[in-house]
Protein backbone atom coordinates (compact mmCIF):
# COMPACT_ATOMS: atom_id res chain seq x y z
CA UNK A 1 0.00 0.00 0.00
CA UNK A 2 1.15 3.56 -0.78
CA UNK A 3 1.71 6.26 1.45
CA UNK A 4 -1.11 8.27 2.87
CA UNK A 5 -1.35 11.60 0.97
CA UNK A 6 -1.35 13.65 4.92
CA UNK A 7 -0.41 12.43 7.77
CA UNK A 8 -0.62 13.96 11.20
CA UNK A 9 1.08 12.47 13.82
CA UNK A 10 1.10 13.63 17.99
CA UNK A 11 -0.71 17.51 17.30
CA UNK A 12 -0.32 19.28 20.17
CA UNK A 13 -1.11 22.61 21.11
CA UNK A 14 -2.05 25.07 24.09
CA UNK A 15 -3.93 28.25 24.21
CA UNK A 16 -2.03 29.84 27.26
CA UNK A 17 -2.06 27.09 30.09
CA UNK A 18 -4.94 25.06 28.61
CA UNK A 19 -4.25 22.29 26.44
CA UNK A 20 -6.24 22.07 23.36
CA UNK A 21 -4.65 19.65 21.29
CA UNK A 22 -2.76 16.45 23.08
CA UNK A 23 -1.34 14.01 20.94
CA UNK A 24 -3.73 14.10 17.67
CA UNK A 25 -2.78 11.64 14.64
CA UNK A 26 -5.08 12.25 12.03
CA UNK A 27 -4.04 10.06 8.37
CA UNK A 28 -5.72 10.78 4.90
CA UNK A 29 -5.49 8.41 2.15
CA UNK A 30 -5.89 9.86 -1.39
CA UNK A 31 -9.23 11.05 -2.88
CA UNK A 32 -10.82 9.94 0.92
CA UNK A 33 -12.92 11.77 2.83
CA UNK A 34 -12.15 12.70 6.58
CA UNK A 35 -15.28 14.26 8.82
CA UNK A 36 -13.97 15.44 11.87
CA UNK A 37 -16.66 15.64 14.58
CA UNK A 38 -17.39 16.15 18.26
CA UNK A 39 -18.49 18.45 20.76
CA UNK A 40 -17.70 22.04 21.05
CA UNK A 41 -14.06 23.26 22.12
CA UNK A 42 -12.76 20.05 21.26
CA UNK A 43 -9.96 21.17 19.24
CA UNK A 44 -11.41 20.13 15.79
CA UNK A 45 -11.17 23.47 14.26
CA UNK A 46 -7.62 23.87 15.98
CA UNK A 47 -6.67 20.27 14.50
CA UNK A 48 -8.21 21.32 10.90
CA UNK A 49 -5.68 24.52 11.35
CA UNK A 50 -2.80 22.67 12.29
CA UNK A 51 -3.01 20.85 9.11
CA UNK A 52 -1.81 23.91 7.18
CA UNK A 53 -0.10 26.28 9.87
CA UNK A 54 -2.86 28.58 10.93
CA UNK A 55 -2.41 27.47 13.95
CA UNK A 56 1.03 26.66 15.33
CA UNK A 57 1.26 23.44 17.72
CA UNK A 58 4.32 22.99 20.01
CA UNK A 59 4.65 19.38 18.75
CA UNK A 60 3.64 17.15 16.23
CA UNK A 61 4.78 17.01 12.50
CA UNK A 62 2.69 17.25 9.41
CA UNK A 63 2.88 15.42 5.99
CA UNK A 64 1.29 16.36 2.79
CA UNK A 65 2.49 14.58 -0.41
CA UNK A 66 6.54 15.13 0.10
CA UNK A 67 6.23 18.02 1.80
CA UNK A 68 7.10 17.94 5.76
CA UNK A 69 7.05 20.29 8.65
CA UNK A 70 8.14 18.96 11.93
CA UNK A 71 6.15 21.75 14.62
CA UNK A 72 8.85 20.78 17.32
CA UNK A 73 11.58 22.42 15.34
CA UNK A 74 9.89 25.92 14.95
CA UNK A 75 9.59 26.07 11.32
CA UNK A 76 10.29 29.24 9.80
CA UNK A 77 7.66 31.18 7.20
CA UNK A 78 8.74 29.68 4.29
CA UNK A 79 8.64 25.66 5.12
CA UNK A 80 5.21 26.28 6.51
CA UNK A 81 3.93 28.45 3.56
CA UNK A 82 5.46 25.53 1.58
CA UNK A 83 3.49 23.16 3.58
CA UNK A 84 0.08 25.48 3.27
CA UNK A 85 0.31 25.31 -0.54
CA UNK A 86 -0.64 22.10 -0.54
CA UNK A 87 -4.12 22.23 0.95
CA UNK A 88 -6.73 24.96 0.53
CA UNK A 89 -9.51 26.20 2.77
CA UNK A 90 -12.80 26.74 3.24
CA UNK A 91 -14.07 28.25 6.05
CA UNK A 92 -17.08 29.12 8.42
CA UNK A 93 -17.21 32.39 7.56
CA UNK A 94 -16.44 32.21 3.67
CA UNK A 95 -13.95 34.68 4.29
CA UNK A 96 -14.77 36.17 0.66
CA UNK A 97 -12.49 39.17 -0.30
CA UNK A 98 -15.58 41.38 -0.39
CA UNK A 99 -14.15 44.22 -2.92
CA UNK A 100 -13.67 41.77 -5.82
CA UNK A 101 -16.19 40.10 -7.86
CA UNK A 102 -16.49 36.34 -7.60
CA UNK A 103 -14.31 35.73 -10.50
CA UNK A 104 -11.57 37.76 -8.68
CA UNK A 105 -11.92 35.75 -5.82
CA UNK A 106 -11.53 32.49 -7.63
CA UNK A 107 -8.26 33.72 -9.77
CA UNK A 108 -6.71 35.33 -6.43
CA UNK A 109 -4.80 32.56 -5.59
CA UNK A 110 -3.84 31.50 -9.03
CA UNK A 111 -3.14 35.03 -10.19
CA UNK A 112 -1.88 36.93 -7.56
CA UNK A 113 -0.28 33.84 -5.69
CA UNK A 114 0.55 31.54 -8.29
CA UNK A 115 1.30 33.84 -10.68
CA UNK A 116 -0.33 31.64 -13.41
CA UNK A 117 -1.73 33.03 -17.17
CA UNK A 118 -4.28 35.40 -16.55
CA UNK A 119 -6.45 34.82 -19.14
CA UNK A 120 -6.14 30.37 -18.31
CA UNK A 121 -6.91 31.35 -14.88
CA UNK A 122 -9.86 33.12 -15.53
CA UNK A 123 -10.76 30.54 -18.35
CA UNK A 124 -10.35 27.45 -15.20
CA UNK A 125 -11.94 29.60 -12.68
CA UNK A 126 -15.00 29.98 -14.92
CA UNK A 127 -15.65 26.08 -15.12
CA UNK A 128 -15.14 25.85 -11.09
CA UNK A 129 -18.29 28.32 -10.95
CA UNK A 130 -20.18 26.23 -13.36
CA UNK A 131 -19.24 22.72 -11.08
CA UNK A 132 -20.55 24.85 -7.91
CA UNK A 133 -23.20 26.21 -10.22
CA UNK A 134 -22.60 29.68 -9.90
CA UNK A 135 -21.73 30.31 -13.65
CA UNK A 136 -23.82 33.23 -13.86
CA UNK A 137 -22.57 35.13 -10.90
CA UNK A 138 -18.88 35.60 -11.88
CA UNK A 139 -19.00 39.38 -12.25
CA UNK A 140 -21.31 39.71 -9.07
CA UNK A 141 -19.69 41.18 -5.60
CA UNK A 142 -19.77 38.89 -2.64
CA UNK A 143 -22.25 40.78 -0.66
CA UNK A 144 -24.63 40.46 -3.58
CA UNK A 145 -24.71 36.78 -2.93
CA UNK A 146 -26.82 34.41 -0.31
CA UNK A 147 -24.66 32.66 2.18
CA UNK A 148 -24.89 29.24 0.30
CA UNK A 149 -23.60 30.60 -3.03
CA UNK A 150 -20.89 32.79 -0.82
CA UNK A 151 -20.43 29.58 0.71
CA UNK A 152 -20.13 27.92 -3.02
CA UNK A 153 -17.65 30.47 -4.40
CA UNK A 154 -15.11 29.58 -1.21
CA UNK A 155 -15.23 26.15 -2.27
CA UNK A 156 -14.33 27.09 -5.86
CA UNK A 157 -11.83 29.86 -4.54
CA UNK A 158 -9.99 27.26 -2.43
CA UNK A 159 -9.51 24.79 -5.60
CA UNK A 160 -8.72 26.99 -7.90
CA UNK A 161 -5.16 26.65 -6.56
CA UNK A 162 -5.31 22.77 -7.40
CA UNK A 163 -4.33 22.06 -3.72
CA UNK A 164 -4.00 18.24 -2.98
CA UNK A 165 -6.43 18.51 -0.15
CA UNK A 166 -9.00 20.49 0.63
CA UNK A 167 -10.05 21.66 4.52
CA UNK A 168 -13.47 22.66 5.25
CA UNK A 169 -14.31 23.62 9.00
CA UNK A 170 -17.84 23.73 9.39
CA UNK A 171 -19.00 25.37 5.60
CA UNK A 172 -22.49 24.86 6.48
CA UNK A 173 -22.86 26.15 10.42
CA UNK A 174 -22.73 29.72 9.70
CA UNK A 175 -26.00 29.01 7.06
CA UNK A 176 -29.86 29.18 6.92
CA UNK A 177 -31.01 25.66 7.21
CA UNK A 178 -32.60 25.52 3.65
CA UNK A 179 -29.25 26.36 2.15
CA UNK A 180 -27.10 24.09 3.65
CA UNK A 181 -28.47 21.42 0.93
CA UNK A 182 -26.60 22.87 -1.84
CA UNK A 183 -23.49 23.32 -0.04
CA UNK A 184 -23.03 19.61 0.80
CA UNK A 185 -24.62 18.62 -2.51
CA UNK A 186 -21.71 20.54 -4.01
CA UNK A 187 -18.90 18.65 -1.51
CA UNK A 188 -20.38 15.39 -2.05
CA UNK A 189 -20.03 15.60 -5.69
CA UNK A 190 -16.25 16.97 -5.25
CA UNK A 191 -16.05 13.52 -3.06
CA UNK A 192 -17.23 11.90 -6.17
CA UNK A 193 -14.47 13.47 -8.60
CA UNK A 194 -12.15 11.91 -6.03
CA UNK A 195 -10.62 15.15 -4.22
CA UNK A 196 -9.11 14.69 -0.94
CA UNK A 197 -11.31 16.39 1.46
CA UNK A 198 -11.04 16.58 5.94
CA UNK A 199 -14.03 18.08 6.94
CA UNK A 200 -15.23 19.08 10.51
CA UNK A 201 -18.70 18.98 10.52
CA UNK A 202 -21.95 18.34 12.27
CA UNK A 203 -24.27 17.20 9.80
CA UNK A 204 -24.21 13.60 10.46
CA UNK A 205 -26.10 12.50 7.50
CA UNK A 206 -23.12 13.98 5.04
CA UNK A 207 -21.07 12.16 7.32
CA UNK A 208 -22.48 9.22 7.32
CA UNK A 209 -22.78 9.20 3.71
CA UNK A 210 -19.57 10.59 2.26
CA UNK A 211 -16.97 10.33 4.59
CA UNK A 212 -14.47 7.08 4.48
CA UNK A 213 -13.76 7.46 8.08
CA UNK A 214 -14.42 9.40 10.68
CA UNK A 215 -12.72 10.70 13.83
CA UNK A 216 -14.66 12.00 16.88
CA UNK A 217 -12.35 14.36 18.97
CA UNK A 218 -13.27 14.75 22.89
CA UNK A 219 -11.11 16.71 24.92
CA UNK A 220 -8.29 17.50 22.58
CA UNK A 221 -7.88 13.97 21.80
CA UNK A 222 -9.35 11.32 19.06
CA UNK A 223 -11.58 9.11 20.99
CA UNK A 224 -12.42 6.94 18.20
CA UNK A 225 -12.10 6.42 14.71
CA UNK A 226 -12.96 4.43 11.73
CA UNK A 227 -15.60 4.15 8.86
CA UNK A 228 -18.86 5.73 9.77
CA UNK A 229 -20.94 2.77 9.46
CA UNK A 230 -18.92 1.88 13.00
CA UNK A 231 -18.55 5.39 14.74
CA UNK A 232 -21.13 7.46 13.87
CA UNK A 233 -23.89 3.78 13.87
CA UNK A 234 -22.43 1.68 16.44
CA UNK A 235 -19.43 3.28 18.08
CA UNK A 236 -17.17 1.93 20.68
CA UNK A 237 -17.10 4.28 22.81
CA UNK A 238 -19.58 5.44 25.39
CA UNK A 239 -18.46 9.35 24.93
CA UNK A 240 -18.84 9.24 21.13
CA UNK A 241 -22.30 7.87 22.12
CA UNK A 242 -23.45 10.10 24.28
CA UNK A 243 -22.29 12.64 21.63
CA UNK A 244 -24.60 11.23 19.28
CA UNK A 245 -27.15 10.98 21.17
CA UNK A 246 -27.10 14.51 22.18
CA UNK A 247 -27.38 15.37 18.08
CA UNK A 248 -30.47 13.19 17.87
CA UNK A 249 -32.09 14.72 20.82
CA UNK A 250 -30.77 17.86 21.95
CA UNK A 251 -33.72 18.29 24.77
CA UNK B 1 -15.98 100.30 12.54
CA UNK B 2 -16.91 102.15 8.97
CA UNK B 3 -18.58 99.10 7.08
CA UNK B 4 -17.55 97.12 4.53
CA UNK B 5 -15.27 98.71 2.12
CA UNK B 6 -16.59 96.60 -1.15
CA UNK B 7 -14.88 98.05 -3.40
CA UNK B 8 -11.44 96.56 -1.35
CA UNK B 9 -13.29 93.16 -1.61
CA UNK B 10 -13.73 93.75 -4.89
CA UNK B 11 -10.00 94.31 -5.98
CA UNK B 12 -8.86 91.30 -2.87
CA UNK B 13 -11.55 88.40 -4.43
CA UNK B 14 -8.83 87.93 -7.21
CA UNK B 15 -5.40 87.90 -5.50
CA UNK B 16 -6.97 85.79 -2.43
CA UNK B 17 -8.43 82.93 -5.14
CA UNK B 18 -4.47 83.10 -6.56
CA UNK B 19 -2.92 82.42 -2.71
CA UNK B 20 -5.25 79.99 -2.55
CA UNK B 21 -4.81 78.35 -6.10
CA UNK B 22 -1.19 78.53 -5.79
CA UNK B 23 -0.35 78.38 -2.10
CA UNK B 24 -2.61 76.55 -0.12
CA UNK B 25 -4.33 73.44 -2.40
CA UNK B 26 -0.89 72.71 -4.01
CA UNK B 27 0.49 72.69 -0.66
CA UNK B 28 -2.92 70.70 0.79
CA UNK B 29 -2.24 68.32 -2.28
CA UNK B 30 1.40 68.08 -2.40
CA UNK B 31 1.72 67.10 1.68
CA UNK B 32 -1.44 65.32 2.22
CA UNK B 33 -0.10 62.59 -1.03
CA UNK B 34 3.60 62.80 0.82
CA UNK B 35 2.14 62.66 4.64
CA UNK B 36 -0.20 59.51 3.16
CA UNK B 37 2.67 57.61 1.64
CA UNK B 38 5.01 58.09 5.18
CA UNK B 39 1.58 57.38 6.99
CA UNK B 40 1.57 54.02 5.68
CA UNK B 41 5.29 53.33 5.81
CA UNK B 42 4.80 54.26 9.93
CA UNK B 43 1.50 52.06 10.11
CA UNK B 44 3.46 49.12 8.69
CA UNK B 45 6.23 49.59 11.08
CA UNK B 46 4.37 49.66 14.16
CA UNK B 47 2.83 46.89 12.60
CA UNK B 48 5.94 44.74 11.47
CA UNK B 49 6.18 42.85 14.96
CA UNK B 50 10.12 43.86 15.48
CA UNK B 51 9.98 45.93 18.11
CA UNK B 52 13.00 48.20 17.13
CA UNK B 53 11.12 49.17 13.99
CA UNK B 54 7.73 49.66 15.38
CA UNK B 55 9.48 51.68 18.31
CA UNK B 56 10.74 53.97 16.20
CA UNK B 57 7.46 54.56 14.41
CA UNK B 58 5.79 54.99 17.65
CA UNK B 59 8.56 57.51 18.78
CA UNK B 60 8.03 59.50 15.39
CA UNK B 61 4.12 59.29 16.12
CA UNK B 62 4.50 60.34 19.97
CA UNK B 63 7.06 63.05 18.98
CA UNK B 64 5.43 64.63 16.10
CA UNK B 65 1.94 65.14 17.80
CA UNK B 66 3.41 66.21 21.30
CA UNK B 67 5.26 69.15 19.80
CA UNK B 68 3.22 72.57 17.43
CA UNK B 69 3.80 72.32 14.12
CA UNK B 70 4.32 76.18 14.05
CA UNK B 71 7.43 75.16 16.17
CA UNK B 72 8.23 72.12 13.91
CA UNK B 73 8.00 74.76 11.06
CA UNK B 74 10.21 76.95 12.76
CA UNK B 75 13.08 74.54 13.44
CA UNK B 76 12.79 73.68 10.08
CA UNK B 77 13.15 77.07 8.46
CA UNK B 78 14.96 79.25 11.03
CA UNK B 79 16.90 76.75 13.03
CA UNK B 80 18.11 74.12 10.39
CA UNK B 81 20.56 76.58 9.24
CA UNK B 82 22.44 77.10 11.83
CA UNK B 83 23.40 73.35 11.36
CA UNK B 84 24.05 74.19 7.96
CA UNK B 85 20.93 72.92 6.49
CA UNK B 86 19.23 75.89 4.82
CA UNK B 87 16.04 75.11 2.95
CA UNK B 88 13.76 78.04 0.94
CA UNK B 89 9.97 78.46 2.50
CA UNK B 90 8.39 75.75 -0.02
CA UNK B 91 10.64 73.18 0.82
CA UNK B 92 10.59 73.78 4.66
CA UNK B 93 6.80 73.97 4.63
CA UNK B 94 6.29 70.98 2.00
CA UNK B 95 8.44 68.95 4.61
CA UNK B 96 6.99 70.01 7.27
CA UNK B 97 3.85 69.55 6.61
CA UNK B 98 4.01 66.18 4.72
CA UNK B 99 6.13 65.28 8.54
CA UNK B 100 3.02 66.14 10.26
CA UNK B 101 0.43 64.93 8.55
CA UNK B 102 2.23 61.28 7.97
CA UNK B 103 2.19 61.09 12.05
CA UNK B 104 -1.30 62.16 11.90
CA UNK B 105 -2.51 59.92 9.58
CA UNK B 106 -0.44 56.87 10.12
CA UNK B 107 -2.85 56.31 13.49
CA UNK B 108 -5.64 56.59 11.07
CA UNK B 109 -3.94 54.28 8.86
CA UNK B 110 -2.94 51.21 11.47
CA UNK B 111 -6.18 51.55 13.21
CA UNK B 112 -8.21 51.26 9.52
CA UNK B 113 -5.46 47.98 9.03
CA UNK B 114 -6.42 46.89 12.14
CA UNK B 115 -10.38 46.51 11.81
CA UNK B 116 -9.37 44.26 8.79
CA UNK B 117 -10.68 40.96 9.62
CA UNK B 118 -8.52 38.51 11.12
CA UNK B 119 -9.94 36.41 8.12
CA UNK B 120 -8.91 38.26 5.58
CA UNK B 121 -5.62 37.36 6.50
CA UNK B 122 -6.44 34.11 6.46
CA UNK B 123 -7.79 33.50 3.44
CA UNK B 124 -5.37 35.40 1.43
CA UNK B 125 -2.92 32.88 3.26
CA UNK B 126 -4.46 29.76 2.42
CA UNK B 127 -4.94 30.72 -1.33
CA UNK B 128 -0.97 30.95 -1.16
CA UNK B 129 -0.33 34.92 -1.07
CA UNK B 130 2.20 36.36 0.98
CA UNK B 131 2.59 38.80 3.37
CA UNK B 132 2.85 41.18 0.72
CA UNK B 133 0.80 40.43 -1.94
CA UNK B 134 -1.71 40.37 1.21
CA UNK B 135 -1.57 43.71 2.02
CA UNK B 136 -1.74 44.90 -1.26
CA UNK B 137 -4.52 43.08 -2.74
CA UNK B 138 -6.44 42.44 0.43
CA UNK B 139 -5.75 44.18 3.42
CA UNK B 140 -4.94 47.62 2.19
CA UNK B 141 -7.92 47.82 -0.08
CA UNK B 142 -10.47 47.14 2.39
CA UNK B 143 -8.77 49.52 5.03
CA UNK B 144 -8.30 52.41 2.85
CA UNK B 145 -12.63 52.19 3.10
CA UNK B 146 -12.22 51.50 6.56
CA UNK B 147 -9.95 54.98 6.66
CA UNK B 148 -11.67 57.24 4.57
CA UNK B 149 -13.50 59.30 7.59
CA UNK B 150 -10.71 59.64 9.77
CA UNK B 151 -8.29 60.60 6.52
CA UNK B 152 -10.94 62.98 5.66
CA UNK B 153 -10.53 64.68 9.24
CA UNK B 154 -7.04 65.00 8.94
CA UNK B 155 -7.20 66.38 5.36
CA UNK B 156 -9.59 69.16 6.40
CA UNK B 157 -7.23 70.31 9.14
CA UNK B 158 -4.51 69.91 6.87
CA UNK B 159 -6.15 72.69 4.47
CA UNK B 160 -6.09 74.86 7.67
CA UNK B 161 -2.98 74.03 8.93
CA UNK B 162 -1.38 75.28 5.86
CA UNK B 163 -1.74 78.48 6.92
CA UNK B 164 0.67 77.65 9.32
CA UNK B 165 3.24 77.99 6.69
CA UNK B 166 2.36 82.22 6.19
CA UNK B 167 5.05 82.17 9.26
CA UNK B 168 7.89 81.30 7.13
CA UNK B 169 7.33 83.21 4.71
CA UNK B 170 5.62 81.20 1.99
CA UNK B 171 2.75 82.85 0.45
CA UNK B 172 -0.84 81.26 0.17
CA UNK B 173 -4.18 82.50 1.16
CA UNK B 174 -3.70 83.90 4.83
CA UNK B 175 -0.27 85.64 3.70
CA UNK B 176 -1.85 87.04 0.45
CA UNK B 177 -4.36 88.32 2.39
CA UNK B 178 -2.06 89.95 5.43
CA UNK B 179 -0.16 91.40 2.89
CA UNK B 180 -2.89 92.91 1.24
CA UNK B 181 -4.54 93.97 4.46
CA UNK B 182 -0.95 95.77 5.66
CA UNK B 183 -1.19 98.93 3.83
CA UNK B 184 -5.42 99.35 4.40
CA UNK B 185 -5.40 98.47 7.87
CA UNK B 186 -8.57 96.68 6.70
CA UNK B 187 -7.92 92.85 8.72
CA UNK B 188 -11.61 92.44 8.96
CA UNK B 189 -12.60 92.24 5.75
CA UNK B 190 -9.12 90.67 4.15
CA UNK B 191 -8.88 88.05 6.93
CA UNK B 192 -13.07 87.67 6.71
CA UNK B 193 -12.70 87.06 3.21
CA UNK B 194 -9.68 84.72 3.43
CA UNK B 195 -12.18 82.66 6.11
CA UNK B 196 -14.87 82.27 3.50
CA UNK B 197 -12.40 80.96 0.88
CA UNK B 198 -11.04 78.27 3.34
CA UNK B 199 -14.68 77.56 4.33
CA UNK B 200 -15.27 76.58 1.17
CA UNK B 201 -12.66 74.40 0.24
CA UNK B 202 -13.54 72.69 3.06
CA UNK B 203 -17.28 72.50 2.40
CA UNK B 204 -16.36 70.74 -0.89
CA UNK B 205 -13.81 67.91 0.53
CA UNK B 206 -17.18 67.29 3.00
CA UNK B 207 -18.84 66.92 -0.24
CA UNK B 208 -16.27 64.73 -1.72
CA UNK B 209 -15.65 62.83 1.42
CA UNK B 210 -19.58 61.65 1.39
CA UNK B 211 -19.69 60.56 -1.91
CA UNK B 212 -16.63 58.74 -1.83
CA UNK B 213 -17.99 57.02 1.19
CA UNK B 214 -21.12 55.92 -0.75
CA UNK B 215 -19.10 54.79 -3.67
CA UNK B 216 -16.26 53.00 -1.33
CA UNK B 217 -19.23 51.25 0.49
CA UNK B 218 -20.95 49.19 -2.87
CA UNK B 219 -19.71 46.37 -2.20
CA UNK B 220 -20.18 46.08 1.92
CA UNK B 221 -23.03 44.57 3.45
CA UNK B 222 -25.80 47.35 4.95
N1 LIG C 1 -7.07 31.72 19.74
C1 LIG C 1 -7.44 31.07 20.84
N2 LIG C 1 -7.06 31.52 22.06
C2 LIG C 1 -7.42 30.87 23.19
N3 LIG C 1 -8.15 29.75 23.21
C3 LIG C 1 -8.55 29.24 22.04
C4 LIG C 1 -8.23 29.87 20.80
N4 LIG C 1 -8.77 29.15 19.79
C5 LIG C 1 -9.41 28.12 20.39
N5 LIG C 1 -9.28 28.16 21.72
C6 LIG C 1 -9.81 27.16 22.67
O1 LIG C 1 -9.34 25.91 22.28
C7 LIG C 1 -10.35 24.92 22.46
C8 LIG C 1 -10.59 24.19 21.16
O2 LIG C 1 -11.05 25.10 20.21
P1 LIG C 1 -11.50 24.68 18.76
O3 LIG C 1 -11.93 25.92 18.09
O4 LIG C 1 -10.45 23.88 18.11
O5 LIG C 1 -12.75 23.76 19.05
P2 LIG C 1 -13.83 23.20 18.05
O6 LIG C 1 -13.89 21.75 18.30
O7 LIG C 1 -13.57 23.65 16.68
O8 LIG C 1 -15.17 23.86 18.61
P3 LIG C 1 -16.46 24.39 17.83
O9 LIG C 1 -17.30 23.20 17.53
O10 LIG C 1 -17.11 25.26 18.84
O11 LIG C 1 -16.00 25.13 16.63
C9 LIG C 1 -11.57 25.65 22.96
O12 LIG C 1 -11.64 25.47 24.35
C10 LIG C 1 -11.30 27.08 22.63
O13 LIG C 1 -11.91 27.93 23.58
MG1 LIG D 1 -14.55 24.96 15.36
Amino acid sequence: MSAPLLEARGLTKSFGAVPVLRGVDVVVPAGSVTCLIGPSGSGKTTVLRSLNGLETPEAGTVRIGDVAVDWATRPGRRAVSALRDQSGMVFQAHNLFPHLTVLDNVTSGPVLAQHRDRAEARAEARDLLERVGLADKADAYPVQLSGGQQQRVGIARALATRPRVVLFDEPTSALDPELVGEVLRVMQSLAAEGWTMVVVTHEMRFARQVADQVLFLDGGVVVEQGPPSEVLVEPREARTRQFLQRLLDPL
Amino acid sequence: MNGIDWDLVRRSLLPLLEGLVRGTIPLTVITFVLGLALAVLLALMRLSGNPVVSGIARAYVSIIRGTPLLLQLFIIFFALPSLGVTLDPWPSAIIGLSLNVGAYASEAVRGAILAVPRGQWEAAMTVGMDRRTTLRRVVLPQASRIAVPPLSNTLISLVKDTSLVSAITVTELLRTAQQIAAPTFDFFTLYGLAAVYYWVVCLVLSFGQTRLETRLSRYVAA
